[in-house]
């Protein structure tokens, strides 16, 4: 199966995508216009015993998440410097905090602080990714723009809710910008690869695959992630979770999601083998990836129920309601790219002295290696 | 030169502002209007002109103070290139109102914009209506009244601030309206004030 997907897949190798990306991708875009087909379907069914709202909501999704995956391909496909992707998400952030902040209230004292925070840190925090300096742009916002804030504030001499009000900016940037710019972010790793066959050494090599790749299955994952979410929920959701925050999420939406998800990333590593994670390794990143989601869901959620508006979309009419549709991708973007990064990055080198968690659980798992 | 300056601070208008326009009850028309708005921020004006159709914002004038416009080299330019139709607050005499100037030069194909509050409003209420509008309403009864409330431009660009943060407004325009007979000019101005805050509600 591995082997019959890659070999049509090279056929249709592009730029920044390698073969098993594309494979991922053909496969992505094959089962969204799928759903867009059997959501249309639905729509003209006025008797189905389908709630119209419900295919209305899976309608919007579907082809909104359409939408981005080709935006994303098209973005990632010939860039071979990542200049476009970053400036993609640099665009997506700003746009997002727009929606952030327009739907907090700010203070006349404010206006210069979002000023910096719109025109120097979100700017500084995507090119500084763009240039790969990985000790600055892990800092430069939670720490120098944090601090900042409170300052510049503070001399705009208005104390009303002032702590209230930095908190305020400070958790927009934070997720906006700086959770969202780890994904960009993923494609500047060098990572290994843990290879068992490998003779001598300690079994890492250098991983083969392109970051866009890794970029992708992201993505896909979170989507995945989202979208099994509403399903379980719909479908097995009893036990509400928060009802006043989100009255749909439910614990067998989150537990269901996140193993569905696993096993989808399980798959996704099988049979295209897009990341640098062995088979396990691709299903606990689902796991997490979809637990971080649904975390950042419900976070966002709590946020818009607290102002009183039901989606950001709605919050200036016309509006595509960015945050909306990457509050989940937010939240998943950093924990990925840490873990993917501590585990795997530049293995090779250190590689004899190594002595962690993944080395260990390889080397005493014997039956899990033969899946290669 | 102003051919290729007004559209482009237009079109930068609209994308900082990220302003949605949202027609309630009302439809875009050349007939002769008088936009009448809610004003706390120096965009007001810009961002309301250019989020008119093209048709009919090369006929809309912003009506605005000549000794804000006409101070520096920079806002008597912009006055010129957006055609502002200028008024002087100090010079104002019964020979020579304000109102009679607006209805003159208009003529019969202009439209106007204004600010019956008479001035940027900081707190974003909305304060009482000057009685300019009352008085064009009775001398020109065939122009179309049109309230327009204007969401969020304050925080874009407050007033004594010069560098706008993009946030998102929204720019709503009701059903146009006119002087009914027999109403006096409180009854009529507070009518045309209701009109407006009514249009933040929706």
């Amino acid at each position: 199966m591995a082997n019959l997907l890659s070999q049509l897949s090279s056929m249709f190798e592009f730029g920044t995508l390698d073969s098993r990306t594309i494979a991922l991708v053909f496969v992505v875009l094959v089962s969204l216009s799928i759903l867009l087909f059997i959501g249309q379907i639905l729509k003209r069914q006025p008797e189905s015993n389908f709630d119209p709202a419900i295919v209305r909501t899976f309608n919007k999704r579907v082809s909104a998440w359409l939408t981005i995956f080709v935006i994303l391909v098209v973005t990632l496909l010939f860039d071979e410097t990542f200049f476009f992707t970053v400036v993609l998400f640099g665009l997506v952030s700003f746009w997002a905090l727009r929606e952030f902040i327009t739907m907090t209230p700010t203070r006349r004292g404010d206006h210069r602080t979002l000023f910096w925070v719109f025109f120097v840190f979100t700017p500084m925090q995507y090119v500084l990714v763009g240039l790969d300096y990985y000790s600055l742009y892990t800092v430069v916002i939670p720490v120098y723009g944090s601090l900042f804030i409170a300052g510049r504030i503070a001399f705009a001499d208005d104390h009303k809710r002032f702590l209230e009000r930095i908190a305020k900016i400070q958790f927009g940037l934070l997720i906006c910008v700086y959770a969202l710019s780890h994904a960009p972010a993923l494609l500047n790793l060098e990572l290994s690869t843990w290879n068992p066959d490998l003779i001598g050494g300690a079994g890492w090599e250098k991983w083969d695959g392109k970051p866009a790749g890794l970029l992708f299955f992201f993505i896909v994952v979170v989507q995945v992630s989202d979208m099994l979410h509403f399903v379980w929920d719909r479908l097995f959701g009893n036990h509400v979770i928060a009802p006043t925050v989100n009255a749909t999420k439910s614990w067998e939406g989150l537990i269901g999601a996140a193993m569905c998800t696993a096993v989808v990333g399980i798959l996704i590593q099988l049979t295209m083998r897009v990341t640098p994670f062995t088979w396990y390794g691709s299903g606990l990143m689902a796991l997490i990836i979809s637990v971080m989601a649904s975390s950042g869901s419900m976070t966002m959620s709590a946020i818009k129920r607290d102002r009183g508006v039901k989606d950001y979309g709605t919050l200036v009419q016309g509006h595509a309601g960015v945050l909306d549709r990457i509050d989940s991708v937010c939240f998943a973007a950093p924990i990925f790219f840490h873990v993917t990064r501590f585990f795997l990055e530049d293995r090779v080198s250190q590689a004899p002295v190594i002595q962690d968690v993944a080395a260990f659980l390889v080397s005493n798992a014997p039956g899990f290696t033969c899946i290669y | 030169m102003k051919k290729l300056a007004v559209p482009f601070l237009a079109t930068l208008a609209k994308i900082v502002s990220g302003a949605t326009v949202r027609w309630i009850d009302c439809e875009p028309d050349d007939c002769q209007r008088i936009y009448f708005a809610n004003h706390t921020s120096h965009l007001d004006a810009l961002i309301l002109w250019s989020s008119l159709p093209k048709k009919i914002r090369t006929q809309t004038r912003p009506v605005a103070a000549v000794d804000y416009w006409h101070s520096g080299p920079v806002r008597r330019y912009l006055a010129s290139a957006f055609n502002l139709l200028l008024i002087d607050r100090k010079k104002i005499k019964v020979h020579n109102s304000p109102i009679d100037m607006m209805i003159r030069e208009i003529g019969t194909t202009e439209s106007l914009i204004v600010f019956p509050e008479g001035g940027r409003n900081p707190t974003g209420e909305l304060r009482e209506f000057k009685s300019g509008l009352y008085h064009l309403a009775k001398k020109r009864p065939d122009l179309e009244l049109v309230p327009v409330f204007i969401d969020n431009v304050n925080r874009v660009m407050p007033k004594g601030e010069f560098l706008p943060v993009p946030l998102l407004s929204c720019i709503s325009i009701g059903s146009p309206m006119w002087l009914e007979s027999g109403e006096n000019k409180n009854q009529f101005l507070e009518r045309a004030r209701h009109a407006v805050l009514q249009l933040k509600e929706t």
